[in-house]
């Protein structure tokens, strides 16, 4: 039955966060986009208590042999996220990105690792000192096409640990994850060269193990808050057991598959971040063209309608239409169902989006918009990484394009 | 609670709807434009699947409650059949939902009925003008009270099927708000007048109407003394509308993908190159993100929610991005997009024609 309304106690829920957007990320937005790889401490600190609350409630609940018990309604979790994701975007998509928890590391666990590995690494992540997780895909030659990575995970049948060398790029939180807390990554790398797909295995690499350097911190268009770093691998040894999923290489890429799969709600949830964008460019243009007595007025015909009014209607229906597609492909999810097109339907069209009406803010709002001292500019700049991670918008296109053509990967190139 | 499938319900008439869509409009949509007739049979079928009794109450012989995302459900597969087929069958519309809407207790007793009934009422609405800045909450043709009638004057123009039509409720500036009013045909000084010869939509004649003093009964007045509620109206018309322009979009979009699979260039399907390929992907992302907006707004009404800058917003947007469907899909033809034995030439004609369409069609 077709309904627009987020359930009132996620509504409720979403009221923590819009606080902390309010308070505690938009005083010092414009501070950590300047004061660029600084921790942004006021944000960090008042994360965790609650975050690591949460964790240890849900490990309380594991532990008692508490077990989900098989629900006959939608599991709402996923709306919850990307609904707070939304929201602290709005606040700032950089800080947002430095949020203390397992992060994409963490889903990748949580979604092919044992009971024993969610265990060993993700029960840090309610006590203790802030941390975080992260996940290192990209190479400087694997961008997209992440099949063709070069990093290596050889099996030293003596000592029984895997010797990884190779170097990454991009890595969100690769610092804070690695250098900067008891955190951990999870890094990409092929046991067989020759076996493509099939032989790329997800291995988890704990902060401080020897080998591993960050070669550079990036400096970026926007979200410069968030830390990005590039990874060097120098024989770093793992113990055998940080493989997650089967260590073998099977003639199938189904390993490959199940990891994709975390792209179901990464996709929606980076979708989510840039309507956070948004919505917030948006609300500032309206806010600053209002005091200028620029108000739209919703019954005059088209045609009546000034360039500028115009302008703001479609950055509202885009803002909009891109939210509609986000709660959409996170519905899905929440119903169990497949929702691998929506997923890329949502993310290439919200980062579009959001780059569009982000530009559209600067560009009405005049020399407010291209000044440093209101947030217009960062907001175009932060946006456009939601057109780019994740998968940019032509690989999501791409997913789209082989989904409504029934083409494979062969097929469409 | 959030939720973006159909029900039961909805999907059964989603289904019927497809059905007559795919077996009847699909097939005499093209020789109906070029000869400015829908076939009888048709149109008839088209009532009979009973889209408007399912939205008026049983006490007016219906069997239900108006919805305007079921509405909205069955208009984009109507449309996506035929848009100008759509509005000869939903005509009557015009006349019910205002009615339905605005109408006083008395009116709703007096007009509601025929629309539950088999046989279609002959009925349309008058409010498009001739004038470059069409503004329907500011219409040029007057209604001024006299004794206890009224006394209306203007032209209109777009008024689909005037010529048969036994009643037609005409929109007339009264004191500067919208009103509407019901005028039996005959009426002194009602003039019908030229066919109108438009772009695309031919298939349903649309006659230009003259009011030069016509008179109705005071009580002719939908709403009686307190008038309609206009915004309300324009509201669920832009939605209906916005789901029509759904069915367009995505007609050209299936016909487009279907055609780039089987059609081959260079050894290969064009639809294996990317340049066609990824117009696809945006043009299907953007039938997705019309029937959202649409869906939303129409949600908001079916909640008693204002949704006027939704509705709004969602036209104004739909009116672009139709249009752009439209010529991407012709474009993905080439130079049988432009030919007339492929029905792609007329989607696009049909939808230019849509975005002049606006509180008209109150389906």
């Amino acid at each position: 039955m077709i309904n627009f309304e987020i359930p009132k106690k996620i509504q409720a829920e979403a009221q923590m966060a819009d606080m902390v957007a309010k308070q505690i990320m938009r005083p010092i937005s414009r501070k950590y986009d300047e004061g660029e790889h600084e921790r942004p401490v006021e944000f960090t600190n008042a994360m965790w208590p609650f975050l690591k609350q949460q964790e240890k409630a849900r490990w309380a609940k594991i532990e008692s042999g508490e077990v989900k018990p098989e629900r006959d309604g939608p599991n709402w979790t996923i709306l919850r996220l990307i609904l707070m994701i939304e929201i602290l975007s709005w606040g700032d998509a950089g800080i947002y990105l430095c949020t203390p928890n397992a992060g994409l590391g963490g889903a990748a666990v949580e979604a092919v690792g044992t009971p024993e590995q969610k265990e060993r690494y993700m029960k840090r992540f309610s006590t203790g000192e802030p941390k975080w997780g992260a996940m290192a895909i990209t190479e400087p030659n694997a961008g997209s096409d992440n099949s063709s990575m070069r990093t290596t995970a050889v099996l030293d049948e003596e000592t029984n640990e895997w010797v990884i060398n190779g170097e990454k790029v991009f890595i969100t939180n690769g610092k804070l994850s690695l250098e900067e807390s008891d955190g951990f990554c999870v890094v990409w790398a092929t046991i067989d060269p020759d076996a493509g797909r099939a032989g790329i295995k997800s291995f988890v690499v704990e902060g401080g193990t020897p080998g591993v350097s960050i070669a550079k911190q990036e400096h970026k268009l926007g979200i410069r808050a968030s830390d990005t770093v590039a990874l060097h691998f120098k024989d770093v040894r793992v113990p055998f057991d940080s493989v997650l999923g089967s260590p073998d290489v099977q003639k199938t890429s189904k390993g490959f598959k199940g990891a994709m799969k975390t792209f179901d709600a990464s996709r929606p949830a980076v979708a989510a971040s840039a309507v956070g964008i948004a919505r917030a460019a948006l609300e500032f243009t309206q806010e600053t063209l209002a005091e200028e007595g620029i108000v739209i007025d919703y019954t005059k015909p088209k045609h009546q309608l000034t360039a500028v009014e115009r302008d703001l209607m479609e950055m509202e229906a885009r803002y909009r239409g891109s939210w509609l597609l986000t709660l959409r492909a996170t519905s899905q999810l929440a119903f169990g169902e497949s929702n691998r097109l929506e997923a890329s339907m949502c993310k290439a069209r919200a980062g579009e989006a959001v780059t569009w009406i982000t530009q559209k803010s600067v560009e009405l709002l005049g020399p407010l918009g291209y000044s440093r001292e209101t947030l217009a500019e960062k907001w175009m700049r932060d946006a456009k990484i939601n057109d780019i991670y994740e998968g940019t918008k032509q690989i999501n296109l791409l997913i789209v394009a082989r989904s409504i053509l029934g083409y494979s990967r062969r097929e469409l190139k | 609670m959030l939720d973006f499938r159909l029900d039961e319900e909805q999907q059964m008439l989603a289904d019927t709807v497809h059905r007559f869509a795919e077996e009847k409009m699909r097939k005499e949509f093209r020789e109906a434009e070029e000869l400015g007739k829908i076939p009888d049979d048709v149109v008839k079928a088209g009532w009979e699947i009973g889209l408007l009794p399912t939205g008026l109450p049983e006490e007016y012989g219906g069997f239900g409650e108006y919805s305007a995302v079921t509405n909205a459900i069955a208009m984009e597969e109507f449309s996506w059949g035929d848009f100008a087929t759509t509005l000869r069958i939903l005509g009557p519309n015009l006349v019910a939902m205002p009615v339905y809407l605005s109408g006083t207790d008395e009116q709703k007793a007096h007009y509601l009925p025929m629309f539950c009934d088999e046989a279609m009422p002959k009925v349309t609405a008058a409010l498009t003008e001739k004038a470059i800045q069409f503004d329907p909450r500011n219409l040029k043709s007057t209604a001024v009270l006299d004794g206890d009638s009224y006394l209306l004057n203007g032209a209109k123009t777009l008024v689909p099927l005037a010529k048969d039509a036994e009643l037609i409720l005409v929109y007339a500036n009264e004191n500067g708000e919208t009103q509407a009013f019901l005028v039996p045909a005959g009426s002194e000084g009602l003039e019908i007048g030229a066919k109108g010869k438009w772009m695309g939509i031919n298939a349903l004649p649309t006659y230009e109407v003259k009011l030069n003093d016509v008179r109705v009964s005071a009580a002719n007045k939908l709403g009686g003394d307190a008038g309609i509620d206009f915004t309300q109206i324009l509201n669920h018309s832009r939605i209906a509308l916005g789901a029509a322009a759904v069915g367009l979009m995505r007609a050209g979009f299936e016909y487009a993908r279907d055609y780039a699979k089987q059609r081959v260039q260079f050894g290969q399907p064009v639809a294996q190159y990317q340049s066609i390929a990824f117009m696809l992907a945006e043009m299907a992302i953007d039938v997705d993100e019309a029937r959202l907006l649409v869906w939303e707004a129409a949600w908001m009404m079916d909640q008693g929610q204002d949704a006027t800058a939704e509705t709004t917003r969602m036209k104004f947007y739909l009116d672009d991005i139709s249009v752009k469907v439209a010529d991407q899909a012709l474009q993905t033809l080439g130079g049988y997009g432009y030919i007339r034995e492929y029905p792609v030439e007329l989607w696009l004609r049909n939808a230019r024609g849509l975005t002049h369409f606006d509180g008209i069609a109150m389906i």
